[in-house]
């Protein structure tokens, strides 16, 4: 598992009060794990803060499972 | 407004939580009040060196079996952070009184017949602060998207009708310091006109916070001659008094329809007969110089209850331990109790929770229900010498064995707002 990987999936953990077994790449923040709209909101400001990135709202929208957030913050970070 | 051949119907007590400085659970609560403790102390959560004011009333934390709070037992963590902390302990409360009641309807129809009404003086104060400190800092952008949802009054009210699925009237009180008597009454009141047959109600407060603390030292209210002996600081009608020492908590109690508690053999602690309401008219923070605002809502309040002053045999005080608002309100006893003053037991048990703001009404509505249930007069601590004499017995330091039926409690509020309610022995 890369490292952003791991981070990723420490914040989904933490934010959402879920069990690290159920966080997997594939795994729905909101179907699979609980979340609602505001939950989101939140994960993806935590995950601009942790990675010092930028999230747009128009794709942080798209960002819907652990997959798509890895997926994102490895193509913003080269 | 009011259905045409209905008459208002009877609301009985039938559930009570209570989240103080004296810890959780109402037994336990009430067990060291009778025993004249004190839940004041230093504050340590925050730096107090510029505040006047260094002193405070919180809930001591540790398990609940210890009578103390830890959250996680209570909130799952991650909806902790969704609340500000007067919704945190208006939950704990609210959880308490709920299964004290037993009332976890599962019915559609039954749901909709329960309602909430919470109130708070001042809401989500520290939640408000914090985010204004980050867009100060140049952050806005990362304000919480709960900031709104956890600083909003009525959200206590809307987590706990999720938590159980109350469906009926939901409802939030703002009224200062006055909030917890109004959030009673007026849920009674509810129930009495048909609205609802089950209201969850009460107060919740949490500024022992900085910017709550430097608030209040701002408005020249708090004690800060006592900083050195923090249990010695809240003393009402004594000599010695200098401000009010302040608080946090909740207090939650479950109001029902008489028939309907009957119905399902609930627990009833005591009916309430009697509310009143009054404004000073007068000053924003300062009560009325002739305590008329506290006469006419205790007037109110017996009047409505269809009760003679000498009925009743207690009345916890609002007296918050301010050099101008005891004396006030002892005169306005006096004058609405005449002759019948010498037999009426008054304590303020500000003196060892502190002044819990708009939790205040709640919780001492609480401890009148219970003084009426156990027969007894919690104390009024540190009354060593009062400032002038009354034919009032204001049970000085310790409790006293009464024949209480009937009992009235007081809580006024910043604005000139004034509420009493009355309670009876379970009928």
């Amino acid at each position: 598992m890369s490292e952003t990987a791991e981070k990723v999936k420490k914040i989904v953990v933490e934010h959402l009060g879920v069990d690290e077994a159920k966080v997997t790449e594939d795994a729905s923040f909101i179907d699979d794990l609980g979340a609602d709209s505001l939950d989101t909101v939140e994960l993806v400001m935590a995950f601009e803060e942790a990675f010092g990135v930028e999230i747009p709202d128009d794709a942080a929208e798209k960002i819907t499972t652990v997959k798509d957030a890895i997926a994102y913050i490895e193509g913003q970070k080269g | 407004m009011f259905p045409n051949d209905a008459a208002p119907r009877r609301v009985v007590v039938t559930g009570m939580g209570i989240a103080c400085p004296l810890g959780l659970g109402v037994e336990n609560v009430w067990k060291r009040l009778l025993a004249g403790e004190s839940g004041i102390s230093a504050i340590q959560s925050f730096d107090v060196k510029d505040l006047p004011a260094k002193i405070a009333g919180q809930v001591p934390i540790g398990s609940r079996a210890e009578g103390k709070l830890d959250l996680n037992e209570w909130i799952p963590v991650k909806d902790q952070k969704k609340m500000d902390r007067f919704i945190q302990l208006a939950v704990v409360a609210a959880v308490e009184a709920v299964e004290d009641s037993g009332w976890l309807p599962k019915a559609e129809e039954d749901q909709a017949a329960t309602g909430v009404m919470i109130g708070s003086g001042i809401g989500g104060l520290t939640t408000i602060y914090e985010a204004s400190q980050q867009i100060a800092a140049g952050k806005a952008k990362r304000v919480s998207p709960f900031f709104i949802p956890s600083a909003l009054i009525n959200l206590a009210s809307g987590h706990i009708s999720i938590r159980y699925g109350f469906k009926g009237p939901n409802h939030a009180v703002v009224t200062a310091c006055a909030t917890g008597v109004h959030a009673l009454g007026d849920a009674a009141r509810l129930i009495a006109f048909g609205d609802a047959d089950v209201m969850v109600a009460g107060g919740a407060e949490a500024a022992v916070s900085e910017i709550g603390m430097a608030g209040f030292c701002a408005s020249r209210a708090l004690s800060t001659a006592f900083n050195g002996t923090p249990q010695q600081a809240s003393r009402p009608w004594d000599e010695g008094r200098d401000g009010f020492v302040m608080g946090e908590g909740a207090g939650v109690v479950v109001l029902e329809e008489y028939e309907h508690a009957k119905k399902r053999g609930a627990k009833i602690y005591a009916e309430v007969i009697g509310y009143g309401m009054s404004g000073d008219a007068y000053h924003i923070t300062a009560p009325s110089e002739t305590g008329d605002g506290a006469y006419r809502s205790m007037r109110a309040a017996l009047r409505s209850a269809g009760v003679a002053p000498a009925e009743v045999q207690y009345v916890n005080a609002h007296g918050t331990s301010t050099p101008l608002g005891d004396d006030l309100e002892l005169g306005a006893v006096e004058r609405l109790w005449g002759d019948d003053a010498r037999g009426l037991a008054m304590s303020s048990t500000k003196s060892a929770i502190g002044h819990l703001l708009g939790a205040a009404g709640a919780v001492e509505g609480i401890f009148s229900i219970l003084a009426i249930r156990d027969r007894v007069a919690p104390p009024t601590l540190n009354l060593e010498q009062p400032s002038r004499e009354s034919p009032i017995d204001r049970v000085a330091k310790v409790a006293q064995e009464r024949p209480i039926t009937v009992a009235l409690s007081n809580s006024f509020g910043f604005g000139g707002t004034n509420a009493s309610i009355v309670f009876r022995a379970a009928p």
